[in-house]
């Protein structure tokens, strides 16, 4: 019986934490998305995160559509010979990047070069305790540390997922039209007939709700170091790790949830 | 003496199952410079977050000019807490931004502060403190002295009315220790805020307050001036202050 009850105990402090965890995140959420419409806007704040956020990435982006693109390229290709359907390349390439992996894969590249250094910034921060020295000069963190890199990467990850695509779209072009011989009048006619708005605009919600995840997660994480496992460094590169994890899980279950609404 | 401008009432406060403050009460006099003594671990530096607001009681009040802070409106709290400043033990100066970002930032983010003049007040609190010529560096280029002035210079930029210094001195070398009590005592007479200052140096800060208290187990055991020590009985007190016991 003791031990019945020592159980449930533990189980229930467990489930009060996740219940407290889940309110902060929210509660976290909720300051950041208000101030984003109190004055003074933040601008030169939101512009350097863009700089950060987006143009830094523009390399890494670029890298990965065009590798993903090559692959599905030729993975489509050797798929669709068996049935006869080569043709359709430029159709399988392109829906397949402005549906699905254009938004995820620009979502989790940006989260392993972006979303990791918010974490671990904030982390810093907390830990040599700058974001107090915030609360004493009356500056709200919240405000100061998550608003500007939350709108930056709503601007940013839309339009680095429309690169990724464009670009991983010319990858398939290289491996299918340029190595495999794939007619490029018909690659690219299959590519432009068969990509619908409705496809384009879904990628792009995908995109802002990624965003929205993951730099909630991130700074998050960073912004409440202290309260998890680790001191120190050591809990500097626990949230940093856990912040890229859990945003990655996070997006992949956020795009299954979107999907699932959008087709 | 006129009535306190901060008042601690009975205060308790726990960290987790460690009991930090015991039923502390203390006094605090605008204008004057008290000095807040007291071994390693005593609770000095959460009673200069408690002042702050970064750490609230979990039992006893403190009072501001006699009125109890949790009774207090927002707006009267957030009025109050605009007067005051905080130095951090380890300066807490942002790696990010150089050093005249850094002294700025309280008044760049002020709403109300005119935008006009924050060059100006910047620019005189950099030469007053000595800082002239590191504006455009970072915080981990400067010695140790300088990031002190540097969070000295970013405390003081909003003229607060109470300044709250956490071990101002340490690392620091005896010529710089003294350099800051020196800046400290010239500038509260200057500026005219109070000051509450937790320090390890001792006898040196008694030169520096007007009056000290020194904190144990969570509670004020003593609380007077320099020369009240020397006429105390109390043993932990004397102990303290040569450096025996435990």
């Amino acid at each position: 019986m003791v031990m019945q009850n020592k159980f449930i105990e533990k189980i229930g402090r467990k489930f009060i934490k996740l219940i407290e965890s889940l309110g902060r995140v929210v509660l976290f959420f909720l300051i950041g998305v208000t101030h984003i419409f109190t004055l003074p806007f933040q601008t030169p704040k939101i512009m350097e995160q863009i700089w950060f956020i987006g143009t830094k990435s523009f390399f890494v982006i670029a890298l990965t559509g065009l590798f993903t693109g090559m692959v599905l390229g030729l993975q489509g290709y050797y798929s669709l010979v068996k049935f006869g359907s080569e043709a359709a390349l430029g159709s399988a390439v392109s829906l397949t990047l402005v549906r699905e992996l254009g938004p995820v894969f620009t979502a989790i590249m940006v989260t392993a070069r972006a979303g990791s250094a918010m974490a671990a910034e904030i982390g810093v921060m907390r830990i040599s305790e700058q974001i107090d020295a915030l609360k004493t000069m009356h500056i709200n963190p919240v405000r100061f540390l998550f608003t500007p890199r939350m709108v930056a990467a709503i601007i940013s990850y839309p339009l680095l997922t429309a690169l990724f695509d464009v670009i991983g779209i010319f990858g398939g072009y290289l491996t299918g039209s340029l190595m495999l011989g794939i007619n490029r009048y018909v690659y690219m006619d299959t590519v432009v007939s068969s990509v619908q708005i409705t496809d384009i605009t879904g990628g792009f919600f995908k995109a802002f709700a990624f965003s929205i995840v993951v730099t909630t997660i991130c700074c998050y994480r960073g912004y409440y170091t202290h309260l998890f496992k680790g001191f120190g460094a050591k809990g500097v590169s626990s949230s940093t790790t856990n912040a890229v994890v859990q945003s990655c899980i996070f997006v992949l279950i956020f795009d299954f949830i979107i999907t699932f609404f959008l087709v | 003496m006129s009535d306190p401008l901060i008042k601690f009432v009975n205060v308790f406060k726990s960290f987790a199952d460690q009991a930090v403050l015991n039923g502390l009460n203390l006094s605090i006099y605008e204008g004057e410079i008290l000095a807040v003594i007291g071994k390693s671990g005593t609770g000095k530096s959460v009673l200069l977050k408690h002042i702050i607001g970064l750490v609230h009681p979990d039992e006893g009040q403190i009072l501001i000019n006699g009125e109890p802070l949790n009774h207090l409106s927002d707006k009267r709290v957030q009025a109050f807490q605009k007067e005051l400043s905080y130095m951090f033990q380890e300066n807490a100066l942002f790696d990010f931004m150089n050093i005249y970002d850094n002294i700025a930032l309280p008044l760049v983010e002020s709403p109300k502060f005119p935008k006009a003049n924050v060059r100006e007040k910047v620019s005189t609190r950099i030469e007053q403190l000595g800082l002239a010529g590191a504006e455009d560096k970072f915080p981990s280029q400067l010695s140790g002295g300088m990031r002190k002035r540097v969070a000295l210079a970013r405390a003081l930029v909003t003229d607060p009315k109470v300044v709250l210094f956490d071990e101002p001195t340490t690392g620091l070398d005896p010529v710089r220790k003294r350099k800051v009590h020196s800046m400290i005592m010239e500038y509260q007479e200057k500026f005219g805020f109070t000051a509450v200052i937790v320090s390890h140096d001792i006898p040196q800060i008694f030169d520096v307050a007007q009056r000290i208290a020194m904190l144990d187990n969570g509670m004020i055991l003593f609380e007077g001036t320099k020369e009240e020590i020397h006429d105390s009985n109390s043993k932990v007190l004397k102990d303290f202050i040569i450096g025996a016991g435990d």
